[in-house]
């Protein structure tokens, strides 16, 4: 516990740049705080199962900058995508609380990419890249203008009238960052978005997104069990421990943007940091692989 | 041969055309019966078969060319169309709904679905003397019967097809703010579409059934009382074509209901 607050106490650099995209957004931020988009105290979950509760999320409590892209890494079956439910609207927590600040008008306050595919296989690229709009009835004219336009940052504009069965994962995943970026929403939720996709397309899909989302500078939230991913990505890192979910560590990542993501990869602070990450990591990587294989820790 | 298979025969011999698998799929739909009508020609003028009980295929068709003439086949075949197709509103409509909404609702489903267990194997037929005493000799008893045989396989299959859907779709929904209407509409109902298309044809096989069935009884006009009719004076020909004109209608509403499936699942039809 000490340990991530000194973490967290000694590289607050990076937090400087987040002010700026702030006034971009024109976002409202959490009432007495300067910037603050979300608020957690002691979040916890509890699943009732058949062989009694099962804690999912233990105590969480951590602050997101407005405009700040947070990463949450942990060994699988942590929690953090439960985490990421809670916030999405898709699951409710069990003790704690959670403070969102509220979307700019006619602005939804989260959309979600989600893992794996989850596109709409009924429709089409255009459909399903419109969907948050569509259903939140919004003018022919925006719509068109905002689908059109990450349509065509993610490159598919020319496959708008294809079916997603018609396209590779990397470009469906595509797909659900445009989805999600046309519904302009206050924050972005990713769950391991490119967990599925090779490793080429995942640079490359990384490389996109950081290029879409310097353009407007959202507040993210983005799950992953990747170190390189979220150094690569994130301004700030919590390191979750294993089952059950609580914060380990919560680290700064000290690389200004924009990133080039291969240029970033090459330079030795990077592969030191990605260790400093790793060193919080291990223990809990080897501990979530004991409860998989049911020995005792 | 008819001009269909002719010209599927001229394509595949030309030399560098391509057909689409789903166009030779439709060639063969059409091919396949008549072929079978040809092999029974064959056999009628060769003596295989006994033509007191198999006329020729080809005086079957006098026969049919006699009743499309003096308008009696048309009559029956407006009757038994008219029958069919209110048939599939009152039966069809409501259990799409009801099969969405009880795919959606586990209260609902817990509910309805011991009754549809209980009623869906009760043979339709042996509820005909129930239906003709409750709704009479006229066209309602028809038009019910039709719509009972339609009502559960679209209704099974529909429950089913929205069980499929992955819960995935419905969290997409839901994060992007889809109402529940909207959440019927956009996931819901083209989710289970390919099910229900199945519920459909099976369905439209069922109605058929018990349409020529409920106009044996109690009727005067339909194909199901021209064929009762033809027994009673014993013109075989006449029965068989009530027969064709049955089977062919089967062909024809599975074509249509496959072309209806192309465009409403445009997403499967490359599997």
């Amino acid at each position: 516990m000490s340990a991530s607050t000194l973490a967290s106490a000694q590289q607050m650099s990076g937090a400087q740049s987040l002010s700026g995209a702030q006034s971009l957004s024109g976002a409202q931020s959490l009432s007495g705080e300067q910037d603050v988009k979300i608020r957690l105290r002691n979040v916890s979950k509890v699943f009732e199962t058949r062989r009694g509760p099962f804690v999912a999320l233990d105590s969480i409590s951590l602050d997101i900058p407005t405009g700040c892209f947070f990463m949450i890494v942990g060994p699988s079956g942590c929690g953090k995508t439960t985490l990421l439910r809670i916030l999405a609207g898709l699951e409710t927590h069990t003790s704690g609380s959670i403070e969102i600040s509220p979307p700019p008008p006619g602005r939804p306050s989260n959309s979600m990419i989600f893992q794996g595919d989850s596109l709409f296989p009924w429709m089409t690229v255009w459909e399903n890249a419109a969907y948050g709009l569509t259903m939140r009835r919004k003018p022919q004219g925006e719509v068109k203008e905002k689908v059109s336009h990450y349509l065509n940052r993610t490159g598919l504009l020319r496959f708008a009238d294809h079916y997603p069965h018609q396209l590779s994962g990397g470009m469906r995943q595509r797909v659900s960052i445009a989805r999600a970026f046309a519904n302009d929403p206050d924050i972005l939720l990713m769950d391991e978005p490119f967990s599925a996709l090779d490793e080429q397309n995942k640079v490359l899909l990384q490389e996109e997104l950081l290029k879409i989302w310097e353009e407007t500078r959202k507040t993210v939230l983005f799950i992953t069990h990747s170190v390189d991913e979220a150094v690569t990505l994130g301004d700030r890192i919590m390191v979750m421990t294993a089952h059950p979910g609580r914060e380990k560590a919560t680290l700064d990542v000290p690389f200004e943007r924009p990133r080039q993501v291969l240029e970033l990869r090459a330079r030795p602070a990077y592969g030191e940091f990605v260790f400093n990450i790793w060193s919080y990591l291990r223990e809990e990587v080897q501990r979530a692989r004991a409860q998989d294989e049911g020995r005792p820790q | 041969m008819t001009e269909a298979t002719q010209n599927a025969t001229r394509a595949f011999a030309r030399k560098g055309f391509r057909i689409s698998r789903g166009n030779v799929d439709r060639i063969m739909n059409i091919a396949s019966p008549l072929g079978l009508l040809l092999l029974w020609e064959v056999a009628a003028r060769l003596g295989w078969i006994d033509v007191r009980f198999f006329p020729a295929p080809s005086k079957i068709f006098a026969v049919m060319m006699q009743l499309i003439d003096n308008g009696q086949l048309w009559v029956h075949l407006k009757a038994s169309m008219y029958r069919l197709f209110w048939g599939f509103v009152w039966g069809g409509v409501p259990a799409l709904v009801l099969g969405v909404a009880m795919g959606l609702n586990r209260t609902l489903r817990a509910l309805v679905e011991p009754i549809v267990s209980a009623t869906y194997p009760i043979p339709k037929s042996a509820i005909l003397p129930l239906i003709l005493l409750i709704f009479g000799l006229g066209e309602p008893s028809k038009v019910v019967m039709v719509a009972i045989g339609l009502f559960f396989p679209i209704l099974i299959n529909t429950i089913a097809g929205v069980l499929e859907i992955q819960k995935i779709y419905f969290d997409v929904s839901r994060n992007f703010g889809a109402d529940r209407l909207q959440v019927f509409r956009t996931v819901a109902l083209p989710g289970a579409m390919p099910l229900i298309m199945t519920g459909v044809k099976l369905g439209v096989g069922m109605g058929l059934i018990l349409i020529s069935l409920a106009e044996m009884v109690g009727a005067k006009s339909g194909l199901g009382y021209m064929m009762w009719n033809a027994w009673e004076i014993l013109s075989v020909e006449t029965m068989y074509v009530g027969l064709i004109v049955i089977a062919a209608l089967g062909v024809l509403f599975t074509v249509l209901l496959n072309e209806l499936e192309r465009w409403l699942v445009p997403w499967k039809a490359a599997r």
